[in-house]
């Protein structure tokens, strides 16, 4: 119990320390700290402090200006990551509140205590720190892991809701403002009627850095997720536009007269504003793509390129004055099909991870950075404005939301119900954008700033604290339709047939539909671009990767745990029987360990699907006559076993075999793996079944001008192995058959044939299983005549 | 429109039967006339395996069309129920080509043929593979753990139901513009 207590604590003394440490540097960065080094000299009085010329060397000294703002931000970000760390050991806060909460909560206790030493304002985050450093990753990060197919499918409806939404939202807000501060008794009457639309504009901008972190908790079904997302991620292009639209005509002092010229100029600017930035992402994403296509020899700098890349075109975007977050979504949902594709499995977990971190980081410093930007003397309060600004914000909300989801649900076959309208409603949450909007103001222009500081730090205040708290809790009273993420073949198989369905059903009926629309895309695709930007063009079907994946998901989990298993689980003492199998020895679970890493498949996420218009003669698919092998092998050994199913959960939970081991083997007898060899073993044990792997060795012990496949069969995964290529250089013979000579299948001979045996192989065993009748049981292969020869993973027992 | 159709009564048991409205049927009908040239039946141009039949008529063909109308969510919950079963059924029997009831194994594998058979680079053996895995999937979601002798015969349609539980069916198998007016775009 005690421990418990305790360890919660722990971050946050540390977090004391550091906010003290914080004060210190933020202290002795306000004043002068020219003299800062006499008070911490040590003892040993060899220097010279301040003034005197140094007659000296001085042992010790310091210079804070030095290192000042390294130090400053470092402090910063630890700061933040360790009130992170404290909020998630707590185990009752995260279910309470976001974590954003507690940021700007912290955030604003580090400003207080700032501005209780100092009595001077702490500093407040620049605008353009937030716009060109902060920002940028957090939008990536959601580009890029952005469900790319949900969105384009209700392309429409964002489109509609987020750019009308905006609108309505800015000028209902700006003018019913207006009209209150057209009431005397208010003492608002300066605020003329541009000032309020101007204010409307920012305060209507929903933020999706607070979007994100407030929906990270509640998790609802994708469509509403994606409605959500989507309008955050544009509607920065509208209210930025609205925004500098309204500070030009506010600096040309023409509110008087505004033309209809000027209107027009204005709805021609948010077209170009958000056209332009994504075809400006477009573009790097595409360049990017096609230079991560020659990198193949040196992959460590592909994570830079694509990192490069993207802030590239924000930056080029944020120069024309085009919508930024535009372009760097754009360019992450291009980059990422093609980039997958063509960047080795490092670079890709690295890209995922370091994109996290980027955003993960920025995100912290940003509340944080609210949080202490509250505190200070830049405010103003008064009471009506902020009341009624707060009022209007919710029910123009409310407004937008209901009206324009009523109309765009009659062109929905799936439209939104009311609970989602609601969740959607509630989802208005504004952020740090509105706040460096506000801070952006030009005083000389707006004397009346510090209210609008003051009341856009209300409304922030009230949509992250109050809706994010209770976003959760009213997800689950609505009962909204949640997420489910089940990643199973069946699924992939379904929803394939379906899709394939209704695209013949529709061209039956002479319809144009958007899954028409998808497929002549998907057809460009291949035939241009995947050409282009793509470095060996494997068209996989996704189902075919997903399988791919799932399998090799399985042998990391059988080479982490090293339990041996026959089909343990499928018998009653399942838990038992796993006790009772032999460990593997360090050893061997070093060299599988090894084995796996270095031979593995080169999965990738689903980068296209089923196309029939696919045209590539490029080489064939190794990997799925690996597939085959392994398969056939999984069956012959359950079926010696006399059950035909080995495994009896679903597909990606930890049970699932696809290497069953025979019941009584012995310790692995040694490693050493050559051809020579092959020792016979009774005929009642079972093959066991082989992992083949695919490797992408550099050089490889093949020398093919390009990359190389080696497929591994590992029988007897237990036996460890060193990487087979020592020993199994056979069937080179293979090459030519599996076309192009670029990829090469190993296989030792025990039990993999030529290809055509496989497939004869095949076709054996279904022979026996319709002989059989319909009983679907897995091949059975009693005594099977291996030549004479067996893996030499087997040794003697 | 409707009225002066020479078997409007037909078109009223028609729409009875499929739930589409007379306008709905009109198109369609001129569709079909377009695909079949002016016959009364559209023939099976592809010599299939037995199980798919030659010809169809107006009659088949809308009730097939029938089954890809959007769920009208205003509906009560059990015929909501109801219309998803109707669903999953036609697409069971798509699955199931010899309509014993059970999607055996192999005609599984035929569809995961099928599905893979534009790409021409996986050969049949991976089809056949990932069709297994389906399979041995599917028999662990609905079976759960099995005896060593036990045998999976083949997914009947409760099982069908049960893989389907957790995907929204209402938004995958509809097609969308039956819901308006159409507009018919030959090509």
């Amino acid at each position: 119990m005690g421990l418990q207590m305790l360890v919660p604590f722990g971050p946050w003394s540390w977090l004391f320390f550091l906010v003290a440490l914080k004060c210190g540097g933020a202290s002795s960065d306000l004043n002068e700290s020219t003299n800062a080094s006499p008070q911490h000299e040590p003892d040993v009085r060899f220097a010279a402090a301040g003034s005197e010329p140094a007659e000296t060397v001085s042992v010790f000294a310091l210079d804070y200006d030095y290192v000042q703002i390294p130090y400053e931000v470092t402090l910063w970000i630890l700061l933040a990551s360790l009130a992170k760390i404290g909020f998630h050991l707590s185990h009752r806060l995260p279910g309470l509140m976001p974590e954003s909460c507690l940021l700007i909560l912290v955030g604003a206790l580090v400003g207080a205590i700032i501005f209780g030493t100092d009595h001077k304002s702490p500093p407040v985050m620049d605008s353009s720190i937030y716009f060109l450093y902060l920002l940028p990753p957090i939008v990536l990060e959601g580009g890029y892991f952005m469900p790319t197919r949900p969105f384009f499918e209700n392309i429409g409806s964002i489109l509609w809701w987020a750019g009308l939404g905006a609108l309505i939202n800015a000028f209902g807000i700006g003018l019913s403002l207006y009209l209150v501060c057209q009431v005397q008794a208010f003492g608002l009457s300066d605020v003329n009627l541009l000032h309020n639309l101007l204010f409307g504009s920012l305060i209507s901008a929903v933020d999706p850095v607070a979007v994100l972190a407030v929906f990270e908790e509640a998790r609802v079904n994708q469509q509403l997720y994606m409605m959500i997302f989507g309008e955050a991620l544009l509607n920065d292009g509208i209210s930025v536009v609205l925004y500098n639209i309204l500070i030009a005509f506010t600096k040309m002092h023409k509110f008087e007269d505004i033309e209809p010229v000027d209107i027009l100029a204005g709805c021609a600017r948010f077209i170009i504003v958000g056209c332009g930035g994504v075809f400006f992402g477009v573009i790097f994403g595409f360049i990017s793509a096609f230079i991560t296509r020659f990198t193949q020899n040196i992959s460590a700098i592909e994570p830079l390129i694509v990192f490069m890349f993207s802030y590239l075109s924000y930056l080029v975007a944020e120069t024309l004055y085009l919508s930024g977050i535009l372009a760097i979504t754009a360019c992450a949902v291009t980059m990422k099909k093609y980039v997958e594709e063509n960047v080795s499995q490092t670079s890709y977990t690295t890209i995922k991870y370091f994109m996290k971190m980027l955003s993960s980081v920025s995100e912290t410093l940003i509340f944080m950075f609210m949080g202490v930007s509250t505190v200070g003397k830049n405010h103003e309060w008064n009471w009506a404005f902020v009341c009624f600004t707060l009022a209007f914000c919710q029910i123009w909300r409310a407004i937008s939301v209901f009206a324009l989801f009523y109309i765009s649900n009659q062109f929905r076959t799936f439209p939104f119900s009311i609970k989602d309208q609601c969740i959607i409603f509630y989802s208005g949450v504004r952020g740090a954008g509105s706040f460096s909007l506000a801070f952006l103001l030009p005083l000389s222009l707006f004397p009346r700033k510090k209210m609008f500081v003051t009341a856009t730090l209300v409304v922030i205040y009230f949509t992250v604290f109050i809706q994010g708290i209770t976003i959760g809790p009213l997800v689950r009273y609505l009962d909204v339709r949640k997420t489910n993420k089940k990643e199973s073949i069946n699924e992939e198989l379904h929803t394939r047939l379906m899709d394939h369905l209704k695209a013949g059903i529709e061209d039956v009926c002479g319809q144009w539909s958007h899954y028409q629309v998808r497929d002549k895309f998907k057809k460009f695709d291949h035939k241009y671009l995947r050409k282009i930007l793509i470095r060996e063009n494997l068209p996989k079907s996704s189902i075919v990767s997903l399988y791919k994946k799932l399998e090799m998901k399985q042998a990391i989990e059988m080479a982490e745990t090293g339990i041996l298993s026959s089909t343990a689980f499928s018998m009653p003492h399942q838990a038992q029987r796993i006790q009772e199998t032999k460990r593997l020895s360090p050893e061997d679970v070093e060299s599988m360990r090894d084995i796996l890493t270095h031979n593995m498949y080169q999965v990738r996420q689903r980068t296209l699907s089923y196309n029939k218009y696919n045209l590539k003669p490029q080489t064939s698919e190794k990997q799925a006559k690996e597939i085959l092998i392994r398969r056939q092998n999984t069956f012959r050994e359950s079926a010696r076993k006399g059950h035909s199913l080995p495994w009896g959960k679903p597909a990606g939970t930890r049970n699932i075999r696809y290497l069953s081991f025979p019941y009584s083997r012995p310790q692995p007898a040694g490693r050493d793996v050559r051809v020579a060899e092959f020792t016979d073993h009774d005929g009642s044990d079972a093959e066991v079944p082989t992992i083949m792997f695919n490797t992408h060795s550099p050089t490889g012990s093949l020398q093919e001008g390009q990359r190389t496949q080696e497929i591994i069969p590992m029988k007897n995964l237990h036996r460890g192995g060193k990487p087979a290529h020592l020993g199994y250089q056979r069937n080179r013979a293979q090459e030519e058959q599996l076309g192009g000579g670029r990829r090469v299948v190993l296989r030792p001979k025990p039990l993999f044939h030529a290809v055509d045996e496989d497939f004869e192989s095949g076709e054996e065993s279904e022979e026996e299983a319709s002989a059989i009748g319909s009983r679907w049981s897995a091949e059975h292969r009693p005594g099977r005549d291996l030549q004479g020869s067996h893996s030499p993973l087997l040794q003697s027992k | 429109m409707g009225a002066t159709h020479s078997a409007s009564e037909e078109v009223r048991e028609l729409e009875g039967k499929t739930g589409f409205s007379s306008d709905q049927i009109e198109q369609l009908h001129r569709r079909f006339k377009h695909l079949s040239g002016d016959q009364p039946t559209i023939r099976n141009l592809r010599k299939g395996p037995s199980g798919l039949a030659d010809e169809i008529n107006f009659e088949d063909f809308l009730t097939i069309m029938s089954y890809f109308r959007p769920i009208d969510t205003t509906m009560d919950e059990e015929r909501v129920q109801l219309c998803r079963k109707e669903k999953l059924r036609f697409l069971f029997h798509m699955y199931d080509s010899d309509s014993d009831g059970r999607i055996t194994l192999e005609e599984y594998r035929n569809v995961v043929e099928e599905l893979l058979s534009g790409n021409p680079h996986i050969e049949k053996g991976s089809a056949r593979s990932i069709a297994d895995g389906a399979m041995m999937e599917a028999a662990s979601v609905c079976v759960g753990r099995m005896e060593p002798d036990q045998v999976y015969e083949g997914i009947t349609f409760d099982d069908f139901l049960k893989i389907w539980q957790g995907i929204d069916i209402e938004t995958k198998m509809h097609v969308r513009f039956l819901n308006m007016e159409t507009i018919a775009l030959c090509h």
